[in-house]
């Protein structure tokens, strides 16, 4: 905040007080607190204290980083940890220097509101007893008279605020710079005010939805949820969402771009409330769909196989489409299927290869994104899945700790590999395993920050009162009548380009309309 | 988005024109630093002819600039959208914008034209890298680049930059002409680097104009960052999630918020200042090189693998 009494602490009149008292000391350290030199060392520091949030993963922003640094780095790790270095833009620290920043910008505002206040009331003040000592100043000739209240005229045409004492004019303008000033920094609470609120109102869930899939907008329906402080379940609308189709296309054209993702769609069906009317639309990744005080946004995307198991006399034991993540641009795919209601406990992990093509270690890979030749093959486990111990599990990993291998690299047994339709028989009794088809998947997210809309109206006019500020120069005009013609001079109030120029141009007027 | 032709064999033409800019400012930025010399010269008579070359260096630095335009125009058309949405396209989009910034600002304040050497020195570093290390094919945008904000969010990031980096190549003149240094030191070169400082302009004259680059670069860096949030909001659901290339945005706001308020503060001015717009300026580039380039985050552009 620029403070326009920076010299009052320089000259340090408080210092020389022997008795401060608390007061005194209260006063000095508020004063010290709002000065423009703190403001600018607490701006310096901030822009410091973000830099090691760049450095190390942010449990917000990338919370497998952070478990993954931890897991390379145990001792590290701990160390940052207690100095909240994962956490940075939460920290006490980080917090402590932008809540003094703040409170040195409003003990500066609120008394420049005050100031600028009355100060819109003034008049301009009265012109200085030497000319010359002003930053522009200039002498013109000329005999007419009634000169001085064409200067007042002039002036006021030119929107400056005209006061005529005597033999000469004080003429002030652009106080919509100090205007703007205070719009900016007043704008920025605003900010900060929205972004509080409107992040404990917010809340943020996920959802992966194969096609076909219906999310319903509660609790239950989410993956994972990460609601603000005063979130409440009540919030949430209620509304559903059908995924209906997925369409994802990649370049076979261009050589250089074999395989570029060009295009995401996820055709959906929504429902607000029970009797609301079914609304099919569009949801791209640019693109998110709005409902009442929630947006449903398209974050990833996969393939979900179907698959079928049937135990040794033919009884179904599994069967549905399963999201598998993408592990690469080719959307290699990773999934895993526990099957708990076999006689023997099993599970599969398995990758699907959309266009599956062998590398010359014989090791399969997938070459290009889409569905052209789609292999699907699994490793099967035989053991405790552990899903009986109440202790919710990932549904993307399967703990092989306890388990066994039955089929795979490790056994005598090798994994199994399925084209679309195929059925092949699983080790043992286990049973039989059918790829009958392949559906696709999208990763939603539905997010609300009743904030924004109040983030955007601030950051906005904080712009503009910054333009104002900025741009619109403020300046005070003297003229005064002198023998034998006139005299000019300047002061601008902050940067002001063109004061000299100012005064020609005025000069040059004034002169003009002595001439009509 | 579900079909478009990419054409690497103009793409190819394209980086010949950026090849050719780059021969034409190696000789201007030759002929700009022979200017200098020349006119700290004792001689009079060669200090005055130093004029003509100038003249000649700033003729070559506009054809140059016409021939990188054309490079980065036809990379447009050759990807069929924005020349702006990898590292290699945003370097050549980039450089040119500063290139032209800087030449019609000559139209207002003729006296920048003295630190054409610096920014033509700039430019071509930014080339140089842009073709031996950050070259691509072109590539069709992901789906998250497909939006009209590629272009506002990205053109208003570079008008930025363009402003900064005038801004910082004033703020190095300042601070040689200011640095006691040279001033008091003895020698055949330190009395030449004192000649060719007198050329410059007086240094409160520096001092203001890079003031005035540095707040029309704040303003469209305030614009950036805003324009990123909207964006960010729809592409990736949050407005602000300290994502590592919008914590650099956001050091390089309050670095330059710092600046100002530097400009009103007794015994900030001046020097102290100066090196803040430097300081602003570095962050800028570190953002731009190593964040894009060794940072992890959503905004893995590059391209590069």
């Amino acid at each position: 905040m620029a403070s326009s009494q920076r010299s009052k602490y320089s000259r340090g009149e408080d210092v020389e007080l022997p008795e401060l008292g608390a007061r005194g000391w209260l006063r000095w350290f508020w004063r010290q607190l709002t000065s423009m030199r703190t403001a600018l060392l607490l701006l310096l520091l901030l822009a410091a204290a973000a830099i090691p949030g760049s450095i190390y993963p942010q449990r917000t922003a990338d919370p497998n980083g952070v478990a993954q640094f931890l897991d390379n780095n145990a001792q590290l790790g701990k160390f940052l940890d207690a100095l909240q270095l994962f956490d940075v833009y939460t920290s006490t620290w980080f917090s402590a220097i932008y809540i003094l920043l703040f409170f040195s910008l409003i003990g500066c505002v609120f008394p420049r509101t005050r100031v600028h206040f009355d100060a819109l009331r003034a008049a301009p003040p009265a012109a200085p007893k030497i000319f010359s000592r002003m930053p522009a100043h200039a002498t013109f000739k000329s005999r007419r008279a009634g000169l001085i209240d064409m200067a007042a005229t002039v002036l006021r045409k030119q929107r400056y605020r005209v006061v005529v004492t005597g033999n000469s004019v004080s003429a002030e303008r652009g106080y919509l710079r100090e205007t703007g000033n205070l719009i900016f920094h007043l704008s920025l609470i605003g900010v900060l005010i929205a972004v509080g609120v409107g992040g404990g109102l917010s809340y943020s869930g996920q959802r992966v939805l194969v096609e076909g899939e219906t999310f319903v907008d509660n609790l239950t329906g989410y993956d994972s949820i990460s609601p603000g402080a005063f979130f409440n379940e009540s919030q949430l609308v209620p509304f559903k969402v059908t995924l209906d189709r997925f369409a994802a296309s990649f370049d076979l054209k261009n050589r250089t771009n074999i395989g570029t993702p060009l295009d995401f769609k996820a055709t959906v069906t929504s429902q607000v409330g029970q009797d609301g009317k079914p609304a099919t639309s569009v949801i791209r990744v640019n693109e998110p769909l709005s409902l009442p005080h929630a947006n449903v946004y398209l974050t990833g995307n996969g393939y979900a196989p179907q698959i079928t198991i049937r135990d040794a006399q033919g009884n179904i034991t599994f069967s549905g489409a399963t999201a598998f993540l993408p592990q690469d641009a080719n959307y290699t795919s990773l999934g895993v299927i526990k099957v708990p209601d076999a006689k023997t406990q099993f599970g599969l992990i398995s990758f699907f290869y959309p266009t599956a093509a062998k590398l010359s270690t014989g090791a399969l890979t997938s070459q290009f994104p889409a569905p052209v030749n789609p292999l699907l093959t699994a490793n099967v486990y035989v053991g405790d899945l552990g899903l009986n111990s109440g202790v919710p599990q990932n549904v993307y990993s399967l703990d092989i700790k306890k388990m066994k291998q039955v089929a795979g690299p490790t056994s005598p047994i090798k994994g199994l590999r399925l084209a679309i339709g195929q059925t092949v028989k699983l080790p043992g009794t286990l049973g039989t395993m059918t790829f009958d088809g392949l559906k696709r998947f999208a990763s939603l997210d539905i997010s609300y920050n009743p904030g924004e809309g109040w983030i955007l109206f601030f950051a906005l006019s904080a712009l503009g009162g910054l333009i104002m500020s900025l741009l619109i120069p403020r300046r005070r005009v003297w003229v005064r009548k002198v023998d034998g013609g006139f005299e000019v001079a300047a002061l601008a109030r902050g940067d002001d380009p063109t004061l000299e120029k100012v005064i020609e141009e005025l000069a040059n007027e004034i002169r003009q309309a002595e001439n009509d | 988005m579900t079909s478009v032709t990419l054409n690497e064999g103009l793409s190819q033409i394209s980086l010949a024109f950026v090849f050719i800019a780059m021969a034409i400012y190696t000789v201007s930025f030759l002929l700009f630093t022979g200017h200098l010399a020349r006119r700290a010269s004792k001689d009079v008579a060669v200090s005055k002819r130093a004029f003509n070359i100038e003249r000649i260096a700033m003729t070559l630095l506009i054809v140059g600039s016409v021939s990188h335009g054309i490079g980065v125009v036809l990379r447009g058309i050759a990807a069929s959208r924005v020349p702006w949405a990898n590292m290699y396209e945003f370097s050549i989009s980039g450089s040119f914008v500063i290139v032209a910034i800087f030449i019609l600002s000559l139209f207002f304040v003729t006296d920048i034209r003295i630190i054409a050497v610096l920014v033509n020195a700039f430019v071509l570093l930014v080339l140089g890298a842009a073709t031996t290390s950050f070259y691509v094919q072109v590539k069709t945008l992901m789906p998250a680049l497909q939006s009209y904000w590629l272009v506002i969010h990205v053109t208003v990031a570079v008008l930025a930059t363009s402003f900064f980096n005038i801004a910082a190549a004033l703020a190095v003149a300042y601070l040689f002409k200011t640095s006691g240094w040279f001033a008091s030191r003895k020698g055949k070169l330190a009395g030449l680097i004192r000649r060719i400082l007198d050329v410059f302009p007086k240094e409160n004259r520096i001092e203001k104009l890079s003031y005035r680059f540095n707040i029309i670069g704040f303003i469209l860096w305030t614009f950036t960052l805003i324009a990123g949030a909207i964006w960010a909001e729809r592409a990736w659901h949050r407005y602000w999630g300290w994502d590592t290339k919008e914590v650099w945005t956001f050091i390089i706001w309050t670095i330059y918020a710092g600046y100002l308020h530097a400009n009103a503060t007794r015994g900030w001015s001046g020097r102290r200042s100066a090196w803040l717009s430097l300081v602003g300026f570095a962050a800028v580039i570190f953002n731009f090189t190593i964040v894009n380039l060794f940072f992890k985050g959503l905004h893995v552009y590059s391209g590069l693998k």
